[in-house]
């Protein structure tokens, strides 16, 4: 794995949902070494810290990586005022990612923001993938519809109800689960969600990896600020989420530490 | 091209730039950039003599033109350090400085990680009396002219490695600290660790960081450091490495000015890792520019009123 830092040129901008948007940038290099489930650090002009943001897509054959992201902050809020023709200043590819095995039958779980680094897993599985996507309401639900095209069996779920599933993601995945033929789930978004999610594969006795958050310094392990509690032959110890996660097996995870 | 190169208690250092202890882990984290051998010197991650855990995360915030940080020393231990990481850096440094940062809570903490660094290869010990982010020593070694003063004379009986101190500015005088372990046998002081801070959420009213308080660094604290550099020239005869805050070449002259024959740089390589690179190319130009042989001749040569 290695990673680049440069200006990369944004060749792609949307908006898919209120604050939510998608950028895509010119990187060749650094799409090249990109994995599913990987981030970037980009810097957003006159703050301090980059922002953490997961990598949505990575097309090696176009060079191009794209970013989905919310804004929220004054941080991600100068990154989304990137247009095409602006340059992006990216860290990446950082991290480890979901390293799913080919031929695999794979659950992905994303709740909210937490979707986008999911996309790729549905990208390399396509029928294979079951994609249970949680939002708080149908004004937020972004991605779905390409989950659905690349022939992942797409199920979205939101809190008020007002599109798909009325209710949390844990009860669509109990249900898949219940069907059996399951090998992995992988899952990314709030904590009470993967916490959740977790103790159900872990009922199902389901292999389960997570992608975490943390707030997060350099990007590549050097400052040990973005810690996770982690458990390791019975030893516990501060793992880093950026350089060994953000994608953790959930065995490793030790939530309440 | 211009010679960047400084000397510091005996050392040679191919450029004044070197890594902050805790900004570039043990080397390891920023070779797919540029090599490490760019860099004048690396101040490895604070060690101390038992592994270290670390504090509970959140362990940083953002603030105005700097950061928050309260990692609390989380590390392998001097032993593990000596045995995974010192070969490497040595080896791919080829000649850059390579700096222990020892931390302890107990003055035979201390002297126990001299010894062991004693009997190694690498090429000075920087003593970290300065940490804020530990409950036992730490910064309470810094804080009082007799505390540094004691841990400095210990150490230093312990090793005949050249010996920096990293002074904390959290202090009512920084000089009087500066000269304390000037007379025990400090070859250099660097100037300054982090200022201690505090942000709280004020939706849930708790404090950002779960140690409550951490060290604020990044340019919002770099006037306060070329003050205290400036101070501790004006009261000491050994050389000042000086850090806190720099992010351009311009920030390194003005520290040079203020009293620094070589500089630190940490929370810069956060927002643009190729920061230490640009600072070396600047400060070439600008000896070029101004026909500076040495960058010795301007340490200390502001004109005050």
């Amino acid at each position: 794995m290695s990673y680049f830092c440069d200006k990369y040129p944004v060749i792609e901008k949307k908006a898919l949902a209120g604050g939510i948007f998608s950028i895509t940038v010119k990187c060749p290099d650094a799409a090249n070494a990109a994995e599913v489930g990987q981030f970037a650090n980009i810097l957003a002009d006159g703050y301090t810290l980059r922002r953490p943001i997961s990598i949505c897509e990575i097309d090696k054959d176009q060079g191009t990586l794209r970013f989905v992201f919310e804004v929220r902050g004054k941080g991600t809020e100068v990154i989304s005022h990137a247009n095409v023709g602006d340059n992006l200043d990216v860290l990446g590819p950082l991290g480890n990612g979901f390293k799913v095995p080919e031929g695999k039958k794979v659950i992905v779980v994303g709740g909210g923001i937490g979707v986008p680094p999911l996309l790729g897993i549905a990208k390399q599985c396509g029928a294979d993938c079951t994609a249970i996507l949680g939002f708080r309401s149908y004004d937020k639900v972004i991605l779905d519809k390409e989950f659905a095209a690349y022939g992942a069996n797409t199920i979205v779920c939101t809190d008020d109800g007002s599109v798909g599933y009325h209710g949390v993601v844990t009860t669509p995945l109990t249900e898949e689960l219940a069907k059996g033929n399951v090998d992995l789930v992988c899952a990314c978004g709030p904590e009470p969600m993967i916490k959740a999610v977790v103790k159900e594969c872990e009922d199902n006795n389901i292999p389960c990896r997570v992608s975490l958050e943390q707030r997060m310094g350099c990007g590549v392990g050097a400052c040990v600020v973005c810690s996770c509690m982690t458990v390791r032959n019975g030893k516990e110890y501060y793992s880093r989420v950026c350089k060994d996660g953000p994608v953790f097996d959930a065995k490793e995870v030790r939530f309440d530490g | 091209m211009a010679d960047l190169s400084v000397k510091i208690a005996g050392v040679d250092f191919k450029n004044p730039v070197i890594m902050a202890s805790g900004a570039y882990g043990n080397g390891e984290c920023y070779t797919d950039l540029y090599p490490i051998s760019e860099l004048g010197g690396i101040s490895c991650k604070g060690m101390t003599i038992e592994p270290k855990m670390g504090n509970i995360p959140p362990r940083i915030a953002e603030t105005p033109s700097g950061i928050l940080n309260s990692v609390g020393l989380q590390n392998i231990g001097v032993r593990g350090f000596v045995d995974y990481y010192l070969d490497t850096l040595k080896e791919e440094g080829k000649g850059t400085v390579i700096i222990a940062n020892v931390a302890g809570a107990t003055l035979d903490d201390y002297i126990a990680a001299a010894e062991i660094l004693e009997s190694s290869n690498v090429d000075m010990i920087e003593l970290n009396i300065s940490c804020p982010n530990v409950k036992a020593g730490g910064a309470t070694w810094g804080v009082t002219t007799e505390g540094a003063a004691a841990v400095t004379k210990a150490v230093r009986n312990a090793t005949k490695k050249p010996l920096i101190v990293k002074l904390t500015p959290n202090v009512t005088s920084i000089a009087d600290i500066a000269k304390a372990v000037e007379a025990e046998g400090a070859d250099s002081i660097s100037v300054i660790n982090t200022l201690l801070g505090m942000r709280i959420d004020i939706r849930n009213r708790r404090p950002i960081l779960h140690n409550n308080v951490g060290g604020l660094s990044g340019p919002a604290i770099f006037p306060v450091a070329v003050r205290c550099v400036w101070q501790c020239f004006n009261a000491v005869k050994i050389p000042i490495i000086g850090m806190g805050g720099i992010s351009t070449w311009e920030d390194a002259v003005e520290m040079m000015l203020a009293g620094a024959s070589a500089i630190q740089m940490g929370t810069a390589i956060f927002t643009d890792p190729y920061a230490p690179l640009k600072v070396t190319e600047g400060l070439a130009k600008y000896m070029d520019d101004n026909g500076i042989k040495s960058l010795s001749e301007i340490v200390g040569q502001v004109k005050p009123w």
